[in-house]
């Protein structure tokens, strides 16, 4: 070829694949899924909901300005804080790092998109919709008041806590925390399956480490506290007495579960926000990130750890001291991890070549609050000190400086670095320098005090107090400093929302990074990547020859998109070897249908309107159904394809070798650990009583949990068979058993749900049947969800979309019946076994 | 050099440690919870708990510190340069050889200190 005729067909390629990534025009723009656009929605979503919760904030500080004050009544006041936590927390902290991450993940990882785009949009529509129900409450006078941590038994009674506060929160939060486990497994697939070729882990960039292991601590973390909400609204709804001591309850069990999730969540806070200090940090150092392998360390390290301080939540609980010292041990052992990742900062600012610019201004003040914070934490992390701390100012100031140097300010410094990837443009230095002294001298002056404050008395959550305690001055230096770093933070929201339709594009790589992100060009396209890199180091645009001009002439893998169709590539895990060009698919509206459907079922159930949640339910799942009969496992028009550079690959692959059969394998890891914490209520009120079952209770008996266990046995075996005798090709008997094993699951579950009912057990006497009964309404909703995948297999057979080449949906439904078995051997295990052998009746 | 009996280092064995951790803090958790349920007689004694926590933990150390001793010598023998950032399978091994040693030195810290607690307190209070 000529260079005019390579010109030629560059262009033509180009513009295939402009014409195949193209976002929607008009109002079908809110079809779009790919993941630039769902990823910038969610980051200004949940910086709105930021900015909403810090006027909340503001509001806290006004009225705490001066003693005796009455600005806002006390129960709005308890509404206000308990919506800035909420929020800060759960509308912005953690959707952030996912709705970051769906925007530079992939472009760092030289991928055109995730894999399940529509997922993405799905979770983005659940989150918006949860976070303007959990938030609007405010304007009606009916949010939550109870602190974001809605201790019972404060809020599992009418008497104390009238209204649907506490219900839209753990309905509201509920459902994003689906769409946050929806992110997660789309994050962990991404990073473990869609890097460029030779992308091996070793090369992997440490921000794709830290997706990694902050999404698996989603996937552990967020389980729980779904289960607590579940036992929670339980009790509030049907009053099963899960926290309610007259009748065996324990309020402790909720802050477990509570707090089984909550301090994993600081850390999943955190961990993005220092993610970003790991790609930032060597650009302006000019050099490689010194101890990479360290970091690694630290990020696994930290991220398993993390798990095991829960209770320091609970120091003045009376746990015995011996629990209190383990879980004290881990708190003190978490800071080896964080301060190696501080270290290993330090050490590469100071071997390299620092250039001083607004995101390292931000990474300095980052780097000194969050220290500070890190010292006050090891200080509460010693039970005595915290029985003096705890619920004080103290831990106001402490929590404020671990969250805000930890992750705001680590944010807006990767606001800075990023925005000329998003948006193609720099933001400004000179307001950017305003933005940050304002905010460094602000927020000092606003936390600061609040560490002798705390120590002096004066009570968190308090809406005020009286003169003679002597805080007025203190409290007023608060408001002000609270007041000064809100500037600084609308100096930054100011330069980002101003028209910048005159300013010029900024040159592309503007910080001359070495990471594949700044490949993109100023403006970016949607196509994500030009083509698919070959990666042979840790910083392939300074380390690899000639990197920007093979990849801009589409010199690498898949540089066109001839069947106009989208398209991302399939690599191993461990070395990034190719396996797979993996169809994505494009803008639908079925993810926003099926997110309104799922959120009208939540707020619903909020307000008791039983029938109508009942429909939304049943419009729920068959959007869902229609979404992935329409959406999912396409067969392709060939087997294989030719990607550039003589390689050939399928287009089409099931089992481990699948994308969704991983999704599959980590959203049942989730869903198994919702279970366990379930099972470990049931363990949990065993413990606390002499008796349990009590006496008098029979239920719920061998006869019915033995039925079905084997009922399940069966269910599972023709999952199993279904799998080899359709790959053989016997259809007819592969069919058979499909529709057998639907029935069977179904009976199953009746079964498992007849046990309790036979042998009397009545939920809202006592715990014990409350607890069996969950356990058993759970497994027989699986065994529901089981039978319905296997009818669904039968439809898909029957209509020659699973056939015995195709399969992705009959092996991912058998590796969710290998699930399905084991819950029900615990289930039966644990309620029909376990009060045999612990001699009970 | 390749070791013979050379393992293969996958994400799973990188975290092996780091769960062993996991384990024996959750036993430890377990044992005195459930020996001091309901926890009423505050005064009563522990010594089962106490000597389940040693054991435990002698057997978690060990194992810890097998895993990461095989780690090590694995490393060491490989010929890969320290930041381990070249482009083959070997400088893969040797990275995930050295995070898995640094991991287990960790997870022995993290084991010890957990144990301690066992060490200083006698009944349920
Ligand atoms: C404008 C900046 C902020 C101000 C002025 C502010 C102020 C406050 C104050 C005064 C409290 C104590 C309320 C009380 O005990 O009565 C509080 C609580 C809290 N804040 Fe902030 N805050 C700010 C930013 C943030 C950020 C960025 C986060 C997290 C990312 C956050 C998370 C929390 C949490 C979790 C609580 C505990 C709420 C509760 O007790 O239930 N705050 N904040
Ligand atoms: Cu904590």
């Amino acid at each position: 070829m000529t260079d005019a005729e390579e010109t030629l067909v560059q262009k033509a390629q180009e513009e295939r694949l402009e014409a195949v990534w193209a976002s929607p025009k008009g109002w079908r723009y809110w079809s779009d899924v790919n993941n630039t656009s769902i990823g910038i929605w969610y980051t200004a979503t949940s910086f709105a909901f930021m900015l909403f919760a810090g006027v909340l904030g503001l509001m806290i500080r006004v009225q705490l300005a001066v003693p005796d004050n009455d600005f806002l009544t006390a129960n709005f006041y308890n509404q206000v804080y308990t919506l800035h936590g909420t929020a800060m927390m759960f509308l912005f902290a953690v959707p952030v790092f996912e709705a970051v991450a769906i925007i530079i993940l992939p472009q760092m990882l030289g991928a055109r998109d995730l894999p399940f785009p529509r997922l993405s949009a799905f979770g983005y529509w659940c989150f918006l919709i949860g976070g303007i129900f959990v938030c609007g409450s405010l304007f009606f006078n009916a949010a939550p008041n109870s602190g974001w941590f809605m201790y019972p038994p404060l809020t599992t009674e009418e008497r104390f806590t009238p209204g649907y506060g506490a219900d839209i929160w753990l309905l509201g939060l509920s459902f994003i925390e689906v769409a946050s486990i929806a992110a997660a497994v789309e994050l962990i697939v991404g990073t473990l399956k869609c890097r460029p070729p030779g992308m091996r882990l070793n090369l992997m960039p440490l921000y794709a480490w830290y997706v990694l292991v902050v999404a698996t601590m989603i996937l552990f973390a967020f389980p729980p506290l779904i289960a607590g909400d579940i036992l929670f609204e339980l009790e509030r709804l049907f009053d099963w007495p899960f926290f309610d001591p007259t009748r065996g309850g324990d309020p402790m069990l909720w802050q477990h579960l509570f707090w089984i999730f909550g301090h994993p969540e600081v850390y999943i806070v955190f961990l993005p926000a220092i993610a970003l200090l790991a790609m930032i940090v060597p650009t302006f150092a000019q050099r490689s990130l010194l101890g990479y392998s360290w970091i690694v360390l630290a990020a696994v390290g930290t991220g398993f750890l993390s798990f095991g301080l829960w209770a320091h939540h609970m120091f003045s609980t009376g746990l015995p001291a011996i629990s209190l010292g383990f879980f004290s041990a881990a708190s003190e052992a978490v800071a080896i991890p964080t301060g190696v990742q501080i270290f290993v900062f330090l050490a590469t600012l100071m071997t390299g070549r620092v250039i001083y610019s607004i995101p390292m201004l931000f990474v300095s003040g980052a780097l000194a609050i969050f220290v500070l914070g890190g010292l006050t934490g090891v200080m509460v992390a010693m039970a005595p000190f915290d029985w003096q701390a705890h619920d004080t100012y103290f831990v106001v100031a402490h929590l404020h400086y671990v969250l805000i140097g930890g992750m705001l300010f680590p944010l807006v410094a990767g606001a800075y670095y990023y925005f000329p990837l998003a948006f193609a443009r720099q933001l400004s230095a000179r307001l950017g320098r305003w933005a940050f002294w304002l905010m460094f001298v602000g927020f000092n002056t606003a936390f600061l005090p609040m560490h002798w404050s705390g120590l002096v008395g004066m009570p968190r959550r308090v809406w005020t107090y009286p003169e003679a305690l002597g805080l007025g001055t203190a409290n007023m230096i608060s408001s002000v400093g609270a007041f000064i770093f809100a500037t600084g933070f609308l100096v930054v929201v100011f330069d980002v929302l101003r028209p910048r339709g005159r300013q010029p594009y900024a040159e592309r790589n503007p910080w001359n990074a070495g990471t594949l992100e700044w490949l993109a060009e100023m403006p970016g396209k949607t196509w994500g990547v030009r083509s698919v890199p070959i990666i042979t180091s840790r910083y392939p645009i300074w380390e690899q020859k000639n990197f920007i001009a093979d990849y801009d002439a589409g010199r690498f893998y898949m540089p066109d998109a001839e069947e106009m169709k989208r398209e991302t590539m399939v690599t191993g895990v461990l070395d990034a070897e190719p396996i797979q060009v993996l169809r994505v698919p494009g803008p639908s509206f079925m993810p926003m249908i099926a997110a309104v459907v799922t959120g009208a079922m939540f707020i619903l159930a909020t307000f008791h309107y039983w029938m109508a949640t009942l429909v939304a339910l049943g419009l729920t799942i068959a959007s869902i159904l229609v979404w992935l009969w329409r959406g999912t496992s396409f067969i392709p028009e060939k087997p294989r394809k030719d990607v550039g550079l003589g390689l050939v690959l399928p287009l089409y692959t099931s089992g481990p070798a699948s994308v969704s059969w991983w999704a599959m394998f980590i959203t049942m890891t989730g869903d198994a650990t919702a279970f366990f914490s379930l099972v470990f209520g049931y363990f949990f009120f065993f413990t606390i009583h002499g008796d349990f079952p009590p006496p008098g209770v029979d239920g719920p008996g061998l006869f019915w949990p033995g039925v079905s266990v084997v009922l399940f046995a069966l269910a599972w075996a023709a999952a199993r068979l279904i799998q080899s005798l359709n790959s053989a090709g016997r259809l007819g008997a592969a069919r058979a058993c499909m529709g057998l094993g639907g029935v069977l699951a179904l009976g199953a579950g009746g079964a498992l749900l007849w046990g309790p009912h036979a042998t009397g057990l009545e939920p809202t006497v006592h715990v014990y049947p409350a607890i069996v009964w969950t356990l058993c309404i759970w497994t027989a909703l699986h065994a529901a969800v089981g039978a319905l995948m296997l009818f669904y297999c039968l439809a898909r057979s029957l209509c020659g979309l699973l056939t015995p080449t195709h399969d992705i949906d009959i092996r991912n439904v058998a590796l969710y019946w290998h699930f399905m078995a084991v819950m029900a051997l615990v289930t039966v295990a644990t309620v029909a076994l376990f009060p045999l052998a612990s001699g009970g009746s | 050099m390749e070791l013979p009996n050379q393992t293969r280092d996958t994400l799973w064995t990188l975290i092996a440690t780091p769960t062993i951790w996991a384990l024996h803090f959750l036993f430890c958790y377990v044992v005195a919870a459930y020996d001091c349920a309901p926890n009423a007689r505050i005064f009563q004694t522990i010594e089962g708990t106490r000597i389940a926590i040693a054991v435990a933990t002698i057997v978690s150390l060990a194992a810890i510190a097998a895993i990461g001793w095989r780690a090590f010598r694995e490393w060491r023998a490989g010929e890969g340069k320290s930041p381990h950032s070249a482009d083959t399978a070997e400088d893969r091994e040797r990275f995930m050889e050295f995070s898995s040693l640094l991991l287990a030195a960790l997870s022995f810290v993290a084991v010890t200190f957990g144990a301690m607690p066992a060490l200083v307190f006698v009944d349920c209070r």
